[in-house]
């Protein structure tokens, strides 16, 4: 446990190497294209721009309405979706750097996340021009995406240690992770609206129990100027704990043992 | 005080993926006919066995043994990477392993971009970080190459990187594979000068080599290693007298006094 901490703490320390690996990542996956890193904008909002208006016509939907949520919701599940692939192999494609120095393990799962941070950070961009566009102000709630930041770095964090691990020692990992996460993605209230299903009591209780949502929810909420709805928090906080502690128990055990599986 | 005490350690490689891995085809090469299992009765390959010394400042001990004597996952224990199954190792001191040539440079990325993961790996500020780009593209004679990605670059000029960046950092235990003695001769004069500094700079230095002049000229320790466990520890004359064949003995012996 002290161990497991100890290497945690070691990969807080060299957060300027965490820092400049992500930068680096990014960086060599548009080395020589036109537009660099700015491929991410672009294609997210051609994204959303096509999707965003077929899906109103399909579900009657207002377009002013329907498309600052479906780029918020799509921004974020494609940061939760990366994360959960790229975590997968976070220790193996790093075997290089485990077998050649010591470093802290917890360094891997570090790097993925600022990575992927570095990426939402690029797809904001689009968020903000879709409000400009369409007038959404939000409001002093808004406010309370920090406090949700902050959960979901932690989240992100262990998550990429805990499927670090198992996608390290079990090499079907991966691909179960990816499919889990597509029937999620249909499952998730990101393309439909939860307000659509309100009056249909099964698909209430698949929303109200999916962790995605309330994690979602919590950033999409204030941000869109809904009041924040304390069970929805309640139940983020709740399912953020089970994450970490679960991760903590696994990373304990199984941190020695990860340049062996590698 | 630097410090270097293992205690006892075993270490055994677990066989997850057999038939599928490249796993296989390393550990048994590096351990050949070491099979056991574990308590789950896994099948493991077991690289080192009750292995135990302790060093102290002034002591350069160099590892000999055939290939797959143990010698490198040692050095990677001692390094810190793998962490033994039972035993333990007490490290007082930074240490800095040089165990490939390759070690850890991103391929894709340039030289000044891998100098500077490595300075930020060691903690380095800013100014120390220019000063490290400096140092490495002056020993290493790269100059406009290191703003080019590392794939570009020959086996030669890669080497010659490698060897750069890791005698740039002057370590307290310094832990050494064969790699940085291997190289052209021309490259070598150069190299040698700055090798030695960095060696006689360390408190304990451990060499793994087959290169018995090294030995005797470097080391005032041996340890031989045979199949995963310490056949002999003792001064390089006695032990090598036993680890060689006559004739290459007394021919290696009449090299180091010459």
């Amino acid at each position: 446990m002290a161990l497991a901490a100890a290497d945690i703490s070691e990969t807080v320390r060299l957060l300027p190497l965490v820092w400049t690996l992500s930068l680096f990542d990014i960086k060599l996956r548009y080395r020589g294209s036109l537009l660099g890193p700015f491929w991410l904008t672009l294609s997210t909002a051609i994204m959303v721009g096509s999707i965003g208006f077929l899906y109103s016509r399909l579900f009657h939907q207002q377009i002013s309405n329907y498309l600052p949520f479906l780029t918020i919701s799509l921004v974020l599940w494609s940061f939760i979706s990366t994360i959960t692939a790229e975590s997968t192999v976070c220790f193996t494609q790093a075997q290089g750097l485990i077998h050649g120095t010591r470093m802290p393990h917890s360094l891997h799962a570090a790097r993925v996340v600022m990575r992927n941070i570095l990426v939402l950070s690029h797809n904001l961009v689009v968020i903000l021009a879709v409000f400009v566009l369409f007038h959404t102000t939000p409001t002093l709630a808004a406010f309370t995406v920090l406090p949700a930041c902050m959960l979901w770095v932690a989240d992100a964090f262990a998550v990429g240690l805990l499927l670090g691990v198992f996608g390290a020692r079990f090499r079907d990992i991966p691909p179960i992770i990816g499919s889990v996460m597509q029937i999620a993605f249909y499952l998730t209230p990101i393309m439909w609206n939860p307000v659509m299903l309100e009056h249909r009591g099964l698909a209430k209780a698949l929303i109200e129990l999916n962790p995605f949502f309330s994690l979602l929810e919590i950033m999409r909420g204030p941000l869109m100027g809904l009041p924040i709805e304390s069970h929805t928090w309640l139940m983020a906080l709740g399912y953020s704990a089970a994450l970490i502690l679960i991760t903590g128990l696994v990373f304990t055990r199984a941190r020695p043992r990860i340049p062996y599986w590698i | 005080m630097a410090r270097l005490i293992v205690d006892n350690i075993s270490i055994s490689f677990p066989l997850y993926h057999v038939e599928s891995r490249s796993l296989k085809k390393t550990v048994l090469a590096a351990a050949s006919g070491r099979l056991g299992e574990d308590k789950k009765h896994r099948l493991t390959v077991e690289a080192l066995r009750n292995v135990s010394f302790s060093l102290h400042s002034g002591d350069r001990v160099g590892f000999i043994g055939s290939n797959g004597a143990g010698k490198t996952t040692l050095l990677r224990a001692m390094a810190g990477i793998y962490e033994p199954v039972s035993g333990s190792i007490t490290i007082d001191g930074a240490v800095t392993a040089l165990l490939d040539a390759s070690q850890g440079l991103n391929m894709d990325l340039t030289g000044n971009e891998n100098i500077r993961l490595r300075a930020l790996f060691s903690g380095f500020a800013e100014a120390q970080i220019k000063q490290l780009q400096a140092d490495v593209a002056a020993f290493a004679g790269l100059d406009q190459f290191l703003d080019l990605p590392v794939r570009t670059y020959s086996s030669g000029m890669i080497i010659r990187l490698g060897f750069g960046l890791a005698t740039a950092i002057k370590p307290q235990i310094l832990l050494m594979d064969e790699w940085l003695l291997a190289g052209d001769a021309s490259f070598m004069d150069k190299a040698k000068h700055r090798l030695e500094t960095v060696v006689e700079g360390a408190e304990i230095l451990v060499l793994s080599s087959h290169n018995t002049d090294i030995i005797l000229r470097w080391c005032n320790r041996v340890i031989w290693m045979d199949t995963g466990r310490v056949r002999a520890d003792g001064p390089p004359q006695e032990v090598l007298a036993a680890y060689l064949a006559p004739d290459q003995f007394a021919h290696a012996m009449a090299g180091a006094a010459g």
